[in-house]
Protein backbone atom coordinates (compact mmCIF):
# COMPACT_ATOMS: atom_id res chain seq x y z
CA UNK A 1 0.00 0.00 0.00
CA UNK A 2 1.06 3.27 -1.14
CA UNK A 3 1.31 5.97 1.54
CA UNK A 4 0.63 9.99 0.81
CA UNK A 5 0.97 13.04 3.08
CA UNK A 6 -2.79 14.05 3.31
CA UNK A 7 -4.09 17.41 4.36
CA UNK A 8 -7.71 17.67 5.55
CA UNK A 9 -8.09 21.47 6.59
CA UNK A 10 -10.13 23.05 9.24
CA UNK A 11 -13.42 22.71 7.61
CA UNK A 12 -13.14 18.87 6.70
CA UNK A 13 -12.54 18.01 10.52
CA UNK A 14 -15.96 19.76 11.93
CA UNK A 15 -19.01 21.02 8.75
CA UNK A 16 -17.40 18.84 6.42
CA UNK A 17 -16.92 15.38 7.69
CA UNK A 18 -18.56 13.46 4.82
CA UNK A 19 -16.06 14.94 2.40
CA UNK A 20 -12.77 13.73 5.08
CA UNK A 21 -14.12 10.55 5.79
CA UNK A 22 -15.42 9.08 2.69
CA UNK A 23 -11.67 10.25 1.32
CA UNK A 24 -10.27 8.30 3.19
CA UNK A 25 -12.31 5.05 3.44
CA UNK A 26 -12.46 5.00 -0.46
CA UNK A 27 -8.55 5.76 -0.62
CA UNK A 28 -8.23 3.15 1.34
CA UNK A 29 -9.87 0.42 -1.06
CA UNK A 30 -7.82 1.81 -3.62
CA UNK A 31 -4.83 1.08 -1.85
CA UNK A 32 -3.66 4.17 -0.43
CA UNK A 33 -3.06 5.15 2.37
CA UNK A 34 -3.52 8.93 3.59
CA UNK A 35 -1.46 9.97 6.86
CA UNK A 36 -2.00 13.31 8.09
CA UNK A 37 1.01 14.91 9.48
CA UNK A 38 1.78 15.04 12.99
CA UNK A 39 0.86 18.90 12.97
CA UNK A 40 -0.83 21.23 10.88
CA UNK A 41 -2.49 24.74 10.71
CA UNK A 42 -5.47 26.08 8.61
CA UNK A 43 -4.48 26.96 4.86
CA UNK A 44 -6.67 30.53 5.50
CA UNK A 45 -8.96 29.90 3.16
CA UNK A 46 -7.96 32.21 0.44
CA UNK A 47 -4.65 32.74 -0.96
CA UNK A 48 -3.35 36.20 -0.52
CA UNK A 49 -1.76 37.31 -3.99
CA UNK A 50 0.33 40.11 -2.75
CA UNK A 51 3.96 39.87 -2.69
CA UNK A 52 4.57 41.68 0.59
CA UNK A 53 2.78 39.24 2.59
CA UNK A 54 4.47 36.44 4.34
CA UNK A 55 2.13 35.14 7.63
CA UNK A 56 -0.45 34.59 5.32
CA UNK A 57 1.45 31.90 3.21
CA UNK A 58 3.29 30.36 6.10
CA UNK A 59 1.21 27.60 7.17
CA UNK A 60 0.97 26.33 3.42
CA UNK A 61 4.66 26.40 3.51
CA UNK A 62 5.01 24.26 6.93
CA UNK A 63 2.35 21.35 5.79
CA UNK A 64 4.22 21.18 2.04
CA UNK A 65 7.64 20.92 4.19
CA UNK A 66 5.97 18.41 6.43
CA UNK A 67 5.37 16.15 3.15
CA UNK A 68 8.76 17.09 1.75
CA UNK A 69 10.04 15.74 5.07
CA UNK A 70 8.13 12.17 4.75
CA UNK A 71 9.73 12.18 1.44
CA UNK A 72 5.69 12.26 0.02
CA UNK A 73 3.99 13.67 -2.24
CA UNK A 74 0.36 15.86 -0.57
CA UNK A 75 -2.66 14.74 -0.97
CA UNK A 76 -5.68 17.53 -0.80
CA UNK A 77 -9.22 17.74 -1.16
CA UNK A 78 -11.09 20.32 0.06
CA UNK A 79 -10.72 23.15 -2.98
CA UNK A 80 -10.06 25.59 -1.27
CA UNK A 81 -6.91 24.02 0.67
CA UNK A 82 -6.10 23.11 -2.62
CA UNK A 83 -6.07 26.09 -4.32
CA UNK A 84 -3.97 28.20 -1.40
CA UNK A 85 -1.24 25.24 -1.62
CA UNK A 86 -0.78 25.06 -4.75
CA UNK A 87 -0.64 28.74 -5.26
CA UNK A 88 1.93 28.64 -2.31
CA UNK A 89 3.88 26.23 -3.69
CA UNK A 90 4.13 27.51 -7.23
CA UNK A 91 5.09 30.94 -6.23
CA UNK A 92 7.76 29.78 -3.48
CA UNK A 93 9.17 27.67 -6.29
CA UNK A 94 9.80 31.03 -8.85
CA UNK A 95 9.91 34.45 -6.21
CA UNK A 96 13.31 34.04 -4.55
CA UNK A 97 12.48 37.19 -2.27
CA UNK A 98 8.94 35.41 -0.94
CA UNK A 99 11.27 32.07 -0.92
CA UNK A 100 13.94 34.08 1.23
CA UNK A 101 11.68 36.02 3.20
CA UNK A 102 9.55 32.52 4.79
CA UNK A 103 12.79 30.77 5.45
CA UNK A 104 14.81 33.16 7.00
CA UNK A 105 11.39 33.11 9.16
CA UNK A 106 10.82 29.61 9.47
CA UNK A 107 14.20 28.36 9.75
CA UNK A 108 13.60 24.41 8.46
CA UNK A 109 15.78 22.34 8.99
CA UNK A 110 16.42 23.04 4.72
CA UNK A 111 14.95 25.59 2.99
CA UNK A 112 11.44 25.33 1.14
CA UNK A 113 11.72 25.99 -2.51
CA UNK A 114 8.82 24.33 -3.75
CA UNK A 115 9.68 21.06 -4.13
CA UNK A 116 6.72 18.64 -2.74
CA UNK A 117 4.10 17.22 -5.21
CA UNK A 118 1.04 18.15 -4.53
CA UNK A 119 -2.22 16.36 -5.91
CA UNK A 120 -6.13 17.37 -5.55
CA UNK A 121 -7.80 13.97 -4.48
CA UNK A 122 -9.36 13.88 -7.69
CA UNK A 123 -5.80 14.69 -9.34
CA UNK A 124 -4.77 11.12 -7.39
CA UNK A 125 -7.77 9.32 -8.84
CA UNK A 126 -6.77 10.27 -12.57
CA UNK A 127 -2.71 10.23 -11.85
CA UNK A 128 -2.08 7.54 -9.56
CA UNK A 129 -5.37 5.08 -9.61
CA UNK A 130 -6.39 6.03 -12.86
CA UNK A 131 -9.70 6.62 -13.68
CA UNK A 132 -9.63 2.65 -15.64
CA UNK A 133 -8.26 0.87 -12.65
CA UNK A 134 -10.84 3.01 -10.45
CA UNK A 135 -14.06 1.61 -12.59
CA UNK A 136 -12.96 -1.56 -12.21
CA UNK A 137 -13.27 -1.53 -8.19
CA UNK A 138 -16.73 -0.04 -9.14
CA UNK A 139 -19.62 -2.67 -7.30
CA UNK A 140 -22.15 -0.15 -7.39
CA UNK A 141 -22.42 1.99 -10.67
CA UNK A 142 -24.56 5.05 -10.61
CA UNK A 143 -26.25 3.73 -13.72
CA UNK A 144 -28.29 6.47 -15.80
CA UNK A 145 -28.01 8.87 -13.46
CA UNK A 146 -27.05 12.66 -14.73
CA UNK A 147 -24.36 14.19 -12.59
CA UNK A 148 -23.26 17.65 -12.99
CA UNK A 149 -19.87 18.11 -11.60
CA UNK A 150 -19.63 21.52 -10.16
CA UNK A 151 -15.83 23.10 -10.74
CA UNK A 152 -16.58 26.48 -8.83
CA UNK A 153 -13.68 28.46 -8.78
CA UNK A 154 -10.92 27.30 -6.51
CA UNK A 155 -10.06 23.68 -8.32
CA UNK A 156 -9.37 25.33 -11.69
CA UNK A 157 -8.02 29.20 -11.41
CA UNK A 158 -5.62 30.13 -11.73
CA UNK A 159 -4.45 27.12 -14.05
CA UNK A 160 -0.73 28.19 -14.14
CA UNK A 161 -0.26 27.56 -10.64
CA UNK A 162 -2.77 25.09 -9.96
CA UNK A 163 -2.37 22.76 -13.41
CA UNK A 164 -5.07 20.71 -12.72
CA UNK A 165 -7.08 20.89 -16.01
CA UNK A 166 -8.10 23.03 -18.83
CA UNK A 167 -9.48 26.03 -16.96
CA UNK A 168 -12.37 26.50 -19.45
CA UNK A 169 -12.92 22.91 -20.65
CA UNK A 170 -12.28 20.79 -17.80
CA UNK A 171 -12.69 16.78 -17.66
CA UNK A 172 -11.36 15.31 -14.40
CA UNK A 173 -14.29 15.59 -12.98
CA UNK A 174 -16.75 14.34 -15.80
CA UNK A 175 -14.18 11.71 -16.29
CA UNK A 176 -14.73 10.51 -12.71
CA UNK A 177 -17.96 10.72 -12.93
CA UNK A 178 -18.27 8.09 -16.10
CA UNK A 179 -15.36 6.25 -14.12
CA UNK A 180 -18.45 5.94 -11.01
CA UNK A 181 -21.00 4.58 -13.74
CA UNK A 182 -22.54 7.74 -13.88
CA UNK A 183 -23.43 10.34 -17.10
CA UNK A 184 -21.86 13.36 -16.92
CA UNK A 185 -24.09 17.03 -17.76
CA UNK A 186 -22.35 19.36 -18.77
CA UNK A 187 -23.78 23.12 -18.58
CA UNK A 188 -22.98 26.64 -19.12
CA UNK A 189 -21.98 27.46 -15.04
CA UNK A 190 -20.17 24.63 -13.83
CA UNK A 191 -16.71 26.53 -13.38
CA UNK A 192 -18.18 30.12 -12.41
CA UNK A 193 -18.15 31.23 -8.52
CA UNK A 194 -21.14 30.15 -6.43
CA UNK A 195 -20.82 33.72 -4.30
CA UNK A 196 -18.19 32.37 -1.83
CA UNK A 197 -17.63 34.14 1.64
CA UNK A 198 -20.20 36.60 0.17
CA UNK A 199 -22.74 35.01 1.64
CA UNK A 200 -21.62 35.90 5.22
CA UNK A 201 -22.30 39.92 4.45
CA UNK A 202 -24.41 39.76 1.37
CA UNK A 203 -27.15 36.65 0.89
CA UNK A 204 -28.74 38.81 -2.04
CA UNK A 205 -25.59 37.88 -4.21
CA UNK A 206 -24.58 34.45 -2.96
CA UNK A 207 -28.52 33.57 -3.84
CA UNK A 208 -27.95 34.93 -7.12
CA UNK A 209 -24.73 33.49 -7.89
CA UNK A 210 -25.45 29.76 -6.42
CA UNK A 211 -29.29 29.87 -7.77
CA UNK A 212 -27.46 30.57 -11.11
CA UNK A 213 -25.66 27.29 -10.70
CA UNK A 214 -28.16 24.98 -10.28
CA UNK A 215 -30.66 26.44 -12.61
CA UNK A 216 -27.75 26.07 -15.47
CA UNK A 217 -27.23 22.44 -14.30
CA UNK A 218 -31.46 21.61 -13.43
CA UNK A 219 -31.65 22.82 -16.99
CA UNK A 220 -28.97 20.72 -18.50
CA UNK A 221 -31.28 17.43 -17.02
CA UNK A 222 -28.85 16.98 -13.97
CA UNK A 223 -29.88 14.82 -11.08
CA UNK A 224 -27.55 15.63 -8.76
CA UNK A 225 -24.38 17.99 -8.83
CA UNK A 226 -21.03 17.53 -6.87
CA UNK A 227 -18.39 19.63 -5.70
CA UNK A 228 -15.18 19.12 -3.50
CA UNK A 229 -15.94 22.54 -1.81
CA UNK A 230 -17.56 22.82 1.37
CA UNK A 231 -18.17 26.47 0.69
CA UNK A 232 -19.40 25.55 -2.64
CA UNK A 233 -22.26 22.91 -0.91
CA UNK A 234 -23.51 25.66 1.60
CA UNK A 235 -24.00 27.79 -0.87
CA UNK A 236 -25.44 25.90 -3.65
CA UNK A 237 -27.81 23.99 -0.35
CA UNK A 238 -29.00 27.17 1.50
CA UNK A 239 -28.97 29.82 -0.84
CA UNK A 240 -29.63 29.11 -4.21
CA UNK A 241 -33.49 28.31 -3.39
CA UNK A 242 -33.01 24.71 -5.71
CA UNK A 243 -33.96 21.25 -4.84
CA UNK A 244 -31.23 19.78 -6.69
CA UNK A 245 -29.57 17.26 -4.19
CA UNK A 246 -25.94 18.18 -3.94
CA UNK A 247 -23.42 15.66 -2.70
CA UNK A 248 -19.33 15.75 -2.12
CA UNK A 249 -17.76 13.90 -4.71
CA UNK A 250 -16.22 11.46 -2.09
CA UNK A 251 -19.38 10.45 -0.97
CA UNK A 252 -20.33 9.04 -4.82
CA UNK A 253 -17.40 7.60 -4.50
CA UNK A 254 -17.20 5.93 -1.66
CA UNK A 255 -20.84 4.66 -2.46
CA UNK A 256 -19.83 3.08 -5.58
CA UNK A 257 -16.96 1.35 -4.02
CA UNK A 258 -19.99 -0.45 -1.84
CA UNK A 259 -18.45 1.48 1.05
CA UNK A 260 -21.27 4.08 2.19
CA UNK A 261 -25.41 2.96 2.46
CA UNK A 262 -26.87 3.78 -0.59
CA UNK A 263 -29.16 6.99 0.08
CA UNK A 264 -28.11 8.62 -3.19
CA UNK A 265 -31.16 6.98 -5.69
CA UNK B 1 -2.08 61.92 -6.35
CA UNK B 2 0.12 59.86 -3.49
CA UNK B 3 3.23 58.56 -5.67
CA UNK B 4 4.10 56.73 -2.63
CA UNK B 5 0.69 54.67 -2.64
CA UNK B 6 0.88 54.20 -6.19
CA UNK B 7 4.21 52.84 -6.07
CA UNK B 8 2.93 50.65 -2.58
CA UNK B 9 -0.26 48.93 -5.17
CA UNK B 10 2.25 48.54 -7.96
CA UNK B 11 4.75 46.67 -5.91
CA UNK B 12 2.49 44.53 -4.01
CA UNK B 13 0.53 43.79 -6.41
CA UNK B 14 3.53 42.74 -9.26
CA UNK B 15 1.35 43.56 -11.79
CA UNK B 16 2.12 45.97 -14.87
CA UNK B 17 -0.91 48.00 -15.29
CA UNK B 18 0.47 49.49 -18.41
CA UNK B 19 -0.20 45.89 -20.30
CA UNK B 20 -4.11 46.52 -19.90
CA UNK B 21 -5.88 47.57 -23.34
CA UNK B 22 -8.96 48.47 -21.55
CA UNK B 23 -10.96 45.16 -23.48
CA UNK B 24 -13.20 45.03 -20.38
CA UNK B 25 -13.30 41.52 -20.62
CA UNK B 26 -12.39 41.19 -16.88
CA UNK B 27 -15.10 43.18 -15.69
CA UNK B 28 -17.82 40.97 -18.27
CA UNK B 29 -16.69 38.25 -16.43
CA UNK B 30 -16.43 39.14 -13.19
CA UNK B 31 -19.35 37.22 -11.14
CA UNK B 32 -19.37 40.77 -8.92
CA UNK B 33 -20.16 43.02 -11.66
CA UNK B 34 -23.40 44.22 -10.95
CA UNK B 35 -22.75 44.74 -7.31
CA UNK B 36 -19.44 46.85 -8.01
CA UNK B 37 -19.54 50.66 -7.98
CA UNK B 38 -15.71 50.12 -9.46
CA UNK B 39 -15.28 47.34 -11.53
CA UNK B 40 -11.93 45.36 -12.15
CA UNK B 41 -10.98 47.59 -15.56
CA UNK B 42 -11.38 50.42 -13.71
CA UNK B 43 -9.17 49.21 -10.73
CA UNK B 44 -6.59 48.98 -13.43
CA UNK B 45 -6.81 52.00 -15.27
CA UNK B 46 -7.89 54.68 -12.04
CA UNK B 47 -4.59 52.76 -10.34
CA UNK B 48 -2.68 53.75 -13.47
CA UNK B 49 -4.17 56.99 -13.51
CA UNK B 50 -2.93 57.04 -9.06
CA UNK B 51 -6.50 58.31 -8.52
CA UNK B 52 -6.66 55.75 -6.25
CA UNK B 53 -8.44 57.11 -2.84
CA UNK B 54 -11.70 56.60 -4.54
CA UNK B 55 -10.88 53.16 -4.82
CA UNK B 56 -9.78 52.96 -1.16
CA UNK B 57 -13.19 54.41 -0.05
CA UNK B 58 -15.36 51.85 -2.01
CA UNK B 59 -17.70 48.83 -1.06
CA UNK B 60 -16.41 47.71 -4.45
CA UNK B 61 -13.24 46.33 -2.31
CA UNK B 62 -15.23 43.98 -0.30
CA UNK B 63 -17.39 42.50 -3.32
CA UNK B 64 -14.35 40.37 -5.35
CA UNK B 65 -15.02 36.82 -4.61
CA UNK B 66 -11.20 35.77 -5.34
CA UNK B 67 -12.78 33.96 -7.82
CA UNK B 68 -9.70 34.70 -10.18
CA UNK B 69 -12.02 34.62 -13.43
CA UNK B 70 -10.27 38.16 -14.52
CA UNK B 71 -6.80 36.95 -14.02
CA UNK B 72 -7.53 33.68 -15.74
CA UNK B 73 -10.07 35.32 -18.88
CA UNK B 74 -7.39 38.28 -18.82
CA UNK B 75 -6.14 38.49 -23.06
CA UNK B 76 -3.03 40.30 -21.74
CA UNK B 77 -2.19 38.81 -18.31
CA UNK B 78 -2.32 41.89 -16.50
CA UNK B 79 -4.16 39.77 -13.66
CA UNK B 80 -6.61 42.53 -12.16
CA UNK B 81 -7.84 40.76 -8.85
CA UNK B 82 -4.08 41.04 -7.83
CA UNK B 83 -4.94 45.03 -8.39
CA UNK B 84 -7.98 44.92 -6.40
CA UNK B 85 -6.23 42.53 -3.50
CA UNK B 86 -3.32 45.31 -3.68
CA UNK B 87 -5.73 48.36 -2.91
CA UNK B 88 -8.04 46.20 -0.30
CA UNK B 89 -4.70 45.35 1.64
CA UNK B 90 -3.91 48.87 1.87
CA UNK B 91 -6.92 50.32 3.13
CA UNK B 92 -7.89 47.67 5.76
CA UNK B 93 -4.29 47.48 6.92
CA UNK B 94 -4.86 50.84 8.67
CA UNK B 95 -5.51 51.08 11.98
CA UNK B 96 -9.57 50.86 12.73
CA UNK B 97 -9.96 49.65 9.14
CA UNK B 98 -10.98 46.20 9.46
CA UNK B 99 -14.04 45.71 7.12
CA UNK B 100 -15.54 42.86 9.36
CA UNK B 101 -14.94 42.36 13.40
CA UNK B 102 -15.73 39.06 15.88
CA UNK B 103 -18.51 41.25 17.21
CA UNK B 104 -20.64 41.11 13.42
CA UNK B 105 -20.09 37.11 13.23
CA UNK B 106 -23.09 35.93 15.31
CA UNK B 107 -25.74 37.64 13.14
CA UNK B 108 -23.75 36.68 9.72
CA UNK B 109 -24.01 32.41 10.17
CA UNK B 110 -25.70 29.56 11.02
CA UNK B 111 -25.60 26.09 12.13
CA UNK B 112 -24.07 25.16 8.73
CA UNK B 113 -22.12 27.15 7.91
CA UNK B 114 -18.67 26.03 6.81
CA UNK B 115 -15.02 27.03 9.05
CA UNK B 116 -14.21 28.08 5.24
CA UNK B 117 -16.21 30.84 5.11
CA UNK B 118 -15.55 32.12 8.42
CA UNK B 119 -11.12 31.70 7.87
CA UNK B 120 -11.88 33.13 4.61
CA UNK B 121 -13.80 36.38 5.32
CA UNK B 122 -11.02 37.22 7.58
CA UNK B 123 -8.55 36.90 5.77
CA UNK B 124 -9.91 38.86 2.98
CA UNK B 125 -11.47 41.56 5.36
CA UNK B 126 -8.99 42.04 8.11
CA UNK B 127 -5.65 42.41 9.37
Amino acid sequence: METFTYYPGCTLRTKAKDLDTYARSSAEALGIALEEPSDWQCCGGAYTTAKDEIATKLSAVRTLNAAKELDRPLITVCSACHNVIKQTNYDISRDEEMASKVNNYLKLAEPYNGETKVYHYLEMLRDVIGFDNLASKVTNPFKGKKIAAYYGCLLLRPSKALAMDDPENPTIMEDFIKAIGGTPVIYAQRNECCGGYITMEDKAQAAKRSGAVMDSAKDQGADMIITACPLCLYNLKKNSGSDLPVYYFTELLAEALGLKEDNNG
Amino acid sequence: MDKNLKEQILRASGVNVLKCMRCGKCSGTCPSYDEMEYHPHQFVYMVEKGDIEKLMNSASLYKCLTCFACVERCPRNVEPAKVVEAVRLAAIRQQGNNHLTPAMIPDMIDEDIPQQALVTAFRKYTK
